[in-house]
């Protein structure tokens, strides 16, 4: 690897409580590893933080899918293959098992976790949208205690999140009926190739029509097309109380164009993922309905 | 790797026999067994999790061992390249490997019999989709994967 | 035949299947150094020093910079251009400026950061237009390399009385090689002797021997480069490893210890060779029914700052320009020019899928304006017997291009699928299906009077023990170069597989067969084990006055050969096929010993909402004169196939400032499993009497097709010219949405 590790200590705590605590006696802000499959990546082109890094992946309290209170819970822990061999997630959560199946391949999906995706903040973090449709929360822990945030609201710009410096994700919750209200749902990611892509465009869409037919429920979310994952609540907005017809899949697509923000960099174009970003959508659209 | 101070003591099972040996618990479980164990079956070929090369099972599940921590080692059981067959002898997979034209340059192989065995003991019905996307994370520049495929299906049958 | 053309299992699969390969990261070795290259930041300018970091302690840090290097300090190949290390000014981005050698690996990379390198930059040349502008004199006054003209009948007499004339540019990008093993070397310098040794992974030991001598200052016999296992090449190991060799070895030299250079994936693909880009203009000049009066071609290839191959390439590339086709009247004028980015170099295929992704593209442009089915519209232009190609060769009677395209046509209903695809597109909201074929060529072997020049020598031997030896230059790559040579020596004496033995290539122990490069391994120098074979054979008939009956009674002949008369080996050397002239001055006439003919059919599924495309079958209908192990020429076959796939649609080198911005396999994509359908491969036999059992050079071919056959189908199934690969899914969309 490219970095000299003689610059680096690991600890290695061996209970949540004994991780929160050193968190909280720390005074540099320390690096948690979890599966490791992007730390590994800076680490082995040196681009890694030096100093202390907190090893979590040994907890097992951080682990666990279960439902609670109408939310399905999902231990920071969980990774890729958890989630798809979940018949919880599959059932209730099929856009969160699609994403699973997309991230990596196989070794990858062994390792990766949700926890580390939401905390790494890439704006191409394939789990995320499908996490932001489903109205996600995290429940993140210190020393000094827990609190609930909503994902859309964790990140605060590019890569960065409200997490505090003694604060670990603990937990992923999801409301039931957030997921309950879906009738038509899809999740999308564009790469260059079917396996082992990084996401030019990632997205998940929840839609849910009522008796009458009108657009009850609606949640689009994207990565990849912003500094951070988003949600498009104009778009949400302008859905809600219509039904859907061809002026709608139009006037929404013009919504969506106003939403994002793009960008050129070396895996796609910002023109490229404008064209995509609203095809996809009308497609879905014109498909699901 | 040089400052004993920061090293620790990795205690691990690697294809069946019981390893102790110092060494950072940050260094890659590829460099951890390539330079430290001296087990140079297992391959480097990217170095970020994307190519498959050195593929290798914790508690047989399938991991890139360059972006595995050697502390993740610690108290598992480890299977390398090394470690397929027994005695001396071929399991079904490197012989359909053999029969079919599974290898050429090699560089790749290690990591596709490691992961192709944990696809074949997943025990689910195998089929050429199934083997695609499953094998998706192990890169191969020469065969064009279609004789892998096939090695990895012959394998299946002959071990019903 | 007993042994030629059966399943042989890969002579050295069980090593392979077992880990215990030794490639040159696993090499054993005690006591070293390892090494590291500290590069040039900017693509041109100026060195004004090279400083050293006061802060940091350097005792213990082996440095050599160009001062250091005891011969000359240059890479010799076809030109003397390129500089070991960069002395005053520096080429291109990634150029070796200084080599550092350390016990810590890890800490290499730190010490690196500590070598300042103050630069006066200058503007570089990035493109083949500011090249062929000469914004800045990289080369000679031109900046051009090489330069190559062909010319065929009267092209300008056919231009002036044409109906109509069409014109089209097409190009082709950079491609990585992407082996999956990275470049790597050991070296050994042992003062006291003054010996050298380097080892390590490459396609041609004699090539580095070669580069390496007048580095170090040594002459050959003191110097000594031996092949490890090898974990693909493609082209990217020809000439690369003399470099490499060369940095490790001047570090060893300096230290005293053994040093080891591993790149790590991002230095390989920032740093080394890449398939040349092209561009190819074509015109055609036609009559008033639009057949073709007269072919006009124009190519040029970006060679980066050196000049490495770069004119050989070219020569492939242009030699190939014309397609497997017998148009009367052509002209082809290439060159091949610098810029400030690293030198491109070998890679399968060697300027000839450039080409004929411009001549393929452009039959199907063609066939598309005159309203006929592509393969209709070449039918009547495939060289038959008699005729002639492009560079004036009359092809005789090996020529089978007419019979493998109407097979591909008939046996992948391609005329039925055609339309199935168009019926398609028109229902389709979402999708759209297209079908498209190349027909092409693909000469093996050294172009025109290389293989003379090469004089490839070959020894086999037999030992007390009764195993046939075969000694050549010839490395094993994945190719099965080790099985299908050992299947050749078999059948020739009539031994089972067991009782050959194909020697490790090392040059202190094996002769100069040549490189193993350019189709030529099984073609040429297999032929030379099947002549040194039979020489062996004879000798030994002759000894027992009869011939063996079983591999036991061999063994005694052979036992009793060397008891009452020391040694038994024997030679084979070059020979060209009596009666094949090539003129190098006008470019005409034998190009090759020896062409094989294709023809691939490619299905693509376009998804119109992210212009994604997808193969979903791949036909190669593929003459290789005789298969000599179906598993290993399939092997060939399907991995090209899937190499060309990338090229086609995903593989895509952007450069930044001259220099690989998406330097990674997360970024630099190649084909995966999940990509690729299953490539289906149709084998035809038209035995060659120069090569062994009437083989022909085949590693190449696969990569010339796949290219244009999917072009073609991407423009059938989008109703656009897809004139430029890799056909992203972005460029497709701004050719759909106009740029």
């Amino acid at each position: 690897m490219r970095t000299d590790l003689s610059a680096f200590r690991l600890e290695r705590p061996r209970t949540l409580d004994e991780a929160l605590a050193t968190l909280a006696s720390s005074k540099e802000r320390l690096t948690l590893l979890a599966g490791g499959t992007d730390l590994y990546v800076y680490l082995n082109a040196g681009l890694a933080r030096a100093g202390r890094w907190l090893d979590i992946w040994g907890l097992d309290e951080l682990r666990g899918i279960r439902e609670s209170g109408g939310y399905i819970v999902l231990g920071a822990l969980t990774t890729y293959t958890d989630l798809q061999a979940s018949e919880l997630v599959c059932a209730v959560l099929p856009l969160l098992a699609q994403a699973a199946a997309t991230v990596g391949a196989v070794a990858i999906q062994n390792r990766g976790t949700l926890g580390g995706n939401l905390v790494n903040g890439s704006p191409a973090g394939d789990s995320l949208p499908p996490l932001l449709a489903y109205d996600a929360e995290l429940g993140l822990r210190s020393a000094r205690g827990s609190r609930w945030v909503r994902l859309d609201g964790f990140y605060t710009g590019y890569r960065a999140t409200v997490l505090a410096p003694d604060e670990l994700v603990e937990l992923i919750r999801i409301p039931r009926a957030s997921a309950v209200a879906v009738t038509a749902g899809r999740y999308v990611k564009v790469g260059t190739r079917a396996a082992q892509a990084i996401s030019k465009v990632v997205a998940a869409f929840a839609l849910g029509r009522s008796a009458a037919g009108e657009i009850a429920h609606a949640r689009v979310a994207f990565g990849s097309v912003a500094p951070t994952p988003i949600r498009l609540r104009a778009l949400e907005n302008h859905l809600l109380g219509r039904k859907l017809d061809d002026a709608l899949v139009r006037s929404s697509a013009d919504c969506l164009a106003a939403e994002i923000a793009p960008i050129d960099d070396i895996r796609s174009t910002a023109r490229y993922r404008r064209f995509v970003s609203k095809n996809v959508w009308v497609r879905f659209l014109e498909e699901c309905f | 790797m040089s400052d004993p101070a920061a090293e620790t003591v990795i205690r691990c099972t690697i294809n069946g026999r019981a390893h102790e040996h110092r060494c950072h618990p940050l260094a890659s479980a590829l460099d951890f067994l390539r330079y430290v164990v001296r087990l140079t079956g297992t391959k480097e070929g990217c170095k970020e999790g994307e190519c498959g090369a050195c593929a290798i099972t914790l508690d047989g599940v399938v991991v890139n061992s360059c972006i595995v921590p050697a502390a993740h080692l610690q108290g598992r059981q480890v299977r390398t390249v090394e470690g397929l067959g027994a005695d001396a002898r071929f399991s079904a997979l490197q012989q359909a490997f053999l029969d079919c034209g599974g290898a050429q340059c090699g560089i790749c192989t290690p990591g596709m019999l490691v992961t192709g065995t944990a696809l074949l003991e997943d025990g689910r019905p195998l089929t050429e989709q199934r083997i695609r996307e499953y094998m998706a994370g192990n890169l191969c520049r020469c065969t064009g994967y279609g004789k892998i495929v096939e090695a990895l299906l012959k394998a299946a049958e002959g071990g019903r | 035949m007993k042994i030629v053309g059966t399943r042989a299992p890969r002579a050295e699969g069980i090593e392979k299947l077992t880990g215990k390969a030794i490639y040159v990261d696993d090499l054993p070795l005690n006591d070293f150094l390892w090494g590291l290259t500290v590069r040039s930041t900017i693509p041109y300018g100026r060195i004004r020093s090279i400083g050293f970091d006061p802060s940091e302690d350097w005792s213990g840090v082996t440095i050599v910079t160009a001062k250091d290097v005891p011969g000359k300090n240059v890479v010799v190949l076809l030109e003397q251009d390129q500089p070991l290390l960069a002395t005053e000014r520096v080429m291109h981005q990634q150029e070796p400026i200084a080599l550092l050698a350390h016990p810590d690996r890890e800490r290499l990379w730190e010490l690196a950061k500590k070598v300042k390198i103050d630069y006066e930059p200058w503007a570089p040349v990035l493109d083949i237009d500011a090249s062929l502008a000469v914004a800045q004199k990289l080369f000679r006054d031109d900046n051009i390399f090489k330069s190559i003209g062909i010319d065929k009948g009267d092209v300008e007499a056919a231009f002036s009385r044409a109906a109509r004339v069409v014109e089209r540019t097409y190009e082709t990008g950079l491609q990585e090689q992407a082996y999956i093993e990275n470049q790597g070397m050991v070296a050994t310098y042992d003062a006291a002797k003054k010996r050298l040794k380097v080892a390590g992974s490459m396609q041609c030991p004699y090539y580095v021997l070669k580069g390496l001598c007048p580095i170090v200052g040594l002459p050959p016999e003191q110097v000594e480069v031996e092949q490890a296992a090898t974990g693909g090449a493609f082209g990217g190991k020809e000439d690369y490893p003399t470099i490499l060799a060369a940095h490790a070895a001047l570090l060893s030299m300096k230290s005293g210890k053994t040093v080891k250079m591993i790149y790590d994936r991002v230095e390989d693909l920032m740093a080394t060779t890449k398939r040349h880009p092209c561009r190819t203009r074509i015109r055609t000049a036609h009559d008033a029914d639009g057949r073709i009066l007269a072919l006009d071609i124009d190519a040029t290839m970006d060679g980066g700052a050196y000049c490495t191959l770069s004119p050989v390439v070219l020569s492939r590339g242009t030699i190939h320009a014309g397609g497997p086709y017998n148009f009367e009247n052509v002209r082809v004028r290439s060159r091949c020019v610098a810029t400030n980015t690293p030198p491109n170099g070998a890679f399968r295929g060697f300027g000839a899928p450039q080409t004929i992704f411009a001549m393929e593209r452009h039959m199907d442009v063609l066939a598309s304006i005159f309203g006929e089915a592509p393969h209709r519209f070449r039918e009547p232009y495939l060289l038959q017997a008699g005729q002639t190609t492009a560079f004036s060769q009359n092809v005789g009677e090996d020529v089978c291009i007419v019979e493998i395209q109407r097979q591909a046509v008939e046996e992948t209903r391609f005329v039925e699928r055609r339309r199935a695809c168009e019926e398609f597109n028109r229902t389709s909201r979402w999708e759209r299906r297209g079908i498209g074929l190349a027909t092409f060529l693909h000469g093996a072997g050294f172009t025109g009077n290389g293989e003379v020049a090469l004089d490839s020598k070959l020894k086999v031997d037999v030992t007390p023990d009764g195993i046939v030896q075969i000694f050549s230059a010839n490395t094993e790559m994945g190719q099965g170069k080790d099985t299908t040579f050992g299947q050749i020596a078999a059948e020739a004496m009539d031994l089972p597989l067991s009782r050959v033995r194909v020697v490790t290539p090392n040059t202190q122990v094996v002769p100069n067969s040549g490189p193993t490069v350019a189709s030529r391994t099984a073609m040429v120098v297999g032929y030379l084990v099947q002549q040194a074979c039979k020489a062996l054979r004879r000798s030994l008939e002759e000894h027992a006055g009869k011939t063996w009956k079983d591999e036991a009674e061999f063994a005694s002949v052979a036992a009793d050969y060397l008891r009452r008369r020391g040694l038994l080996e024997k030679w084979a050397q070059y020979q060209p096929p009596p009666g094949k002239v090539w003129d190098d001055k006008a470019y005409r006439g034998a190009a090759y010993g020896a062409y094989a003919w294709a023809c691939y059919v490619a299905e693509v599924r376009v998804r119109l909402d992210t212009m994604e495309a997808r193969v979903e079958a791949f036909d190669a209908f593929q003459e290789v004169g005789r298969v000599l192990n179906p598993v290993i020429a399939q092997g060939q076959i399907e991995g090209g196939v899937v190499q060309g796939l990338g090229y086609a649609l995903q593989e895509e080198v952007k450069m930044r400032q001259g220099v690989m911005a998406n330097a990674n396999f997360t970024n630099y994509i190649i084909p995966t499993f999940a990509d690729v359908p299953e490539v289906k491969v149709h084998f035809a036999e038209r035995p060659y009497p120069f090569g062994p059992f009437g083989a022909k050079g085949i590693g190449e071919l696969p990569m010339d097709g796949p290219g244009p056959a999917v072009a073609n189908a991407l423009s059938h199934a989008l109703g656009v010219e897809v004139n430029r690969i890799p056909a992203t899914p972005e460029h497709l969309m701004e050719l759909l949405q106009g740029e």
